[in-house]
């Protein structure tokens, strides 16, 4: 109730509901979409310990698109997200085949660098997991990582990174505090920041907004509205509103007899407004799932 | 009625609770209260510097405490890099359900029960013997190092793998290599565990008789390099009290000077592991 009393370095309100306010409704003429294919998975299936978790998906994501991927729990979005930048390895037990091509490459490949895929392919997970350090080491660390060393650099790097998502003017007076002292929207933002300041192609959001207030999700919402276009953005999310408000494509996934699959693909308005298959109909009026 | 039992209920569980917490604080306020009764007056500065005359009834405990800290020192500062070195291999490179992993985490812990005498024994044979490093505070230090392993990495292994999943995810997300997450993520996270470990393996290596007999031996000169044999603390404590006739007094005082070390290292240790967690900040 009183937020705006005991954090006074927060914006107040009613510059938050504007930045709400501005949020662009899905336009399929917007052009952001380009038909250039970025993300092709064919035939690829996933399994854990044997137990196939996600069947055959056949799936084209383009450029600069930002598409979501819904669908009740367990039917294997998460773990087709963590296949694209190959987090399924770190996975005990997780075997994942097919074929899986970025730009025509497929990564899958044994001989595929995964620091660079990953590097490339920037994620973001529901609970923001900032390191328990200062906001400043938190990009620093990845940064230097990559090879940016030099200070100037690093610098202009780390503020335009968290001027893109908003956080420059809130915390450039303590980019030397805990990470963990900022609130868990501000939290999220900076794992945003932590993605992006890395200059990735894809980013990979799974349910990047669940674990925060409204006000919050609103905002994140927004900044990867904006990256629309820059980026190509594959998003998980359970909330059917917000896909409706960003998605240019929607994948709904489902669970048939315990294995996951891709049920319905295609342009958001049309996957909300036309849907094909009647477990689609009934999940998105709300009736399944 | 439902009401009522529930009270009832917690009335009884907090009853327990208590009754508990006594039994479990008399024994040690007891403990600290006889060792202070009857060694508070024989403690002072000199008796802290001076070196022990007449077999140890009168005069200090000097030499041995500079005898204790060696051996101590040389146990820490081999067990703690090979203990932290072996927990990161057991966390980050062998999967929790693989045979070899398995194996040695099933060995340590066996190793972790084994009596100290066997040590005291091992080390006697194998550093003393084989090694031909003699009755010598290096040996002692040595066999102590092996004695405290297993705890020591028992427990960082269990401070690495309590990092959340989260954490690791999002550093491997960001294409950070193994060593740089290690180096920067895991380690930093990992060091109030790490500093827990070194805690209990200090305890129980500074608090070690039965393996130090045979290897660092009964010397209580004030050693001259860590070949030479030295006698430690709880040796001290033994001989006074078991060998000496009218040891006692210099053997309660002795034994108040180990207490209050070990209160003081728990102490120090739990102060930095708290401020470490609470400020969660790498020095930069
Ligand atoms: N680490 C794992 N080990 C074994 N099985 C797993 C593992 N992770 C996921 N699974 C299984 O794979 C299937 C798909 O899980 P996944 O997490 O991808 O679903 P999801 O669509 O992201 O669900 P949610 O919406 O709840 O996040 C589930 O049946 C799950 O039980
Ligand atoms: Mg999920």
């Amino acid at each position: 109730m009183d937020n705006k009393k005991s954090t006074p370095d927060i914006k107040p309100p009613h510059e938050l509901l504007s930045g709400i306010q501005s949020w662009r409704p899905y336009q399929s003429t917007q052009p952001c979409c380009e038909p250039i294919l970025h993300i092709h998975a064919k035939d690829l299936s996933i399994r854990y310990h044997q137990r196939m978790a996600l069947q055959q998906v056949n799936l084209a994501i383009n450029q600069g698109c930002i598409t979501a991927l819904v669908g009740p729990s367990g039917c294997g979005k998460t773990s087709f997200l963590m296949s694209i930048n190959r987090l399924t390895d770190l996975i005990p037990g997780c075997q994942v085949s097919g074929q899986l091509e970025l730009k025509g490459t497929n990564i899958l490949a044994a001989s595929a660098n995964l620091l660079q895929l990953r590097r490339k392919v920037g994620m973001i997970f529901q609970k923001p997991a900032v390191f328990p350090f200062s906001i400043k080491r938190n990009l620093e660390i990845p940064l230097r990582e990559h090879g940016w060393k030099d200070k100037t650099t690093l610098s202009s790097r780390i503020e335009s990174a968290l001027s893109q998502v908003g956080l420059w003017n809130e915390v450039k007076d303590r980019l030397d505090q805990p990470a963990q002292a900022l609130s868990g929207g501000q939290q999220q933002r900076l794992c945003l920041a932590r993605a992006l300041v890395l200059s990735p192609e894809i980013l990979l959001l799974d349910e990047p907004c669940s674990a925060l207030d409204p006000l919050s999700s609103g905002i994140v919402e927004d900044l990867i509205m904006d990256l629309r276009g820059q980026l190509t953005i594959v998003i998980v999310t359970h909330n059917l509103a917000q896909a409706r408000r960003m998605a240019d494509h929607v994948a709904v996934f489902w669970s048939i007899k315990g294995k996951g699959q891709l049920l319905e693909y295609g342009p958001a308005q049309s996957i909300f407004d036309s849907p094909q298959h009647e477990l689609t109909a009934a999940y998105i009026s709300g009736a399944r799932g | 009625m439902l009401a009522s039992s529930k009270t009832i209920g917690e009335k009884s569980t907090t009853l327990l609770v208590w009754t508990a917490a006594t039994f479990i604080a008399i024994p040690f306020c007891w403990l600290v209260g006889d060792l202070l009764w009857h060694g508070w007056h024989h403690l002072s500065l000199n008796f802290v510097l001076a070196v022990p005359q007449n077999a140890g009834r009168e005069g200090g405990i000097g030499p041995i405490l500079v005898s204790t800290g060696l051996i101590v020192g040389v146990c820490m500062a081999v067990a703690l890099p090979i203990g932290v070195g072996a927990a990161l291999f057991l966390s980050e490179y062998t999967p929790h359900d693989q045979v070899s992993g398995r194996l040695v985490r099933g060995s340590l812990d066996v190793l972790a029960g084994v009596p100290s005498i066997i040590f005291g024994l091992f080390g006697n044979a194998f550093f003393c013997q084989t090694l031909e490093l003699g009755f010598s505070i290096l040996s002692g230090g040595l066999t102590l190092a092996c004695m405290v392993l297993p705890i020591l990495i028992r427990t960082v292994e269990e401070s690495f793998r309590a990092i959340a999943r989260d954490q690791r995810l999002s550093a491997a997300a960001l294409g950070l290599s193994k060593k740089c997450s290690i180096q920067y993520i895991l380690l930093p996270a990992a060091i109030p565990g790490i500093l827990v470990g070194s805690i209990l393996g200090l305890g129980r290596a500074m608090a070690e008789t039965a393996a130090l007999i045979f290897t660092s031996g009964y010397v209580d000169r004030m050693p001259t390099s860590l070949l030479d044999s030295g006698r430690a603390l709880s040796i001290h404590i033994y001989d006074l009290a078991m060998n000496v006739a009218g040891g006692n007094p210099n053997a309660y005082a002795t034994a108040l000077v180990l207490v209050g070390l070990l209160m003081m290292i728990n102490l120090i240790a739990s102060r930095i592991a708290e401020q470490w967690t609470t400020k969660n900040q790498l020095p930069t």
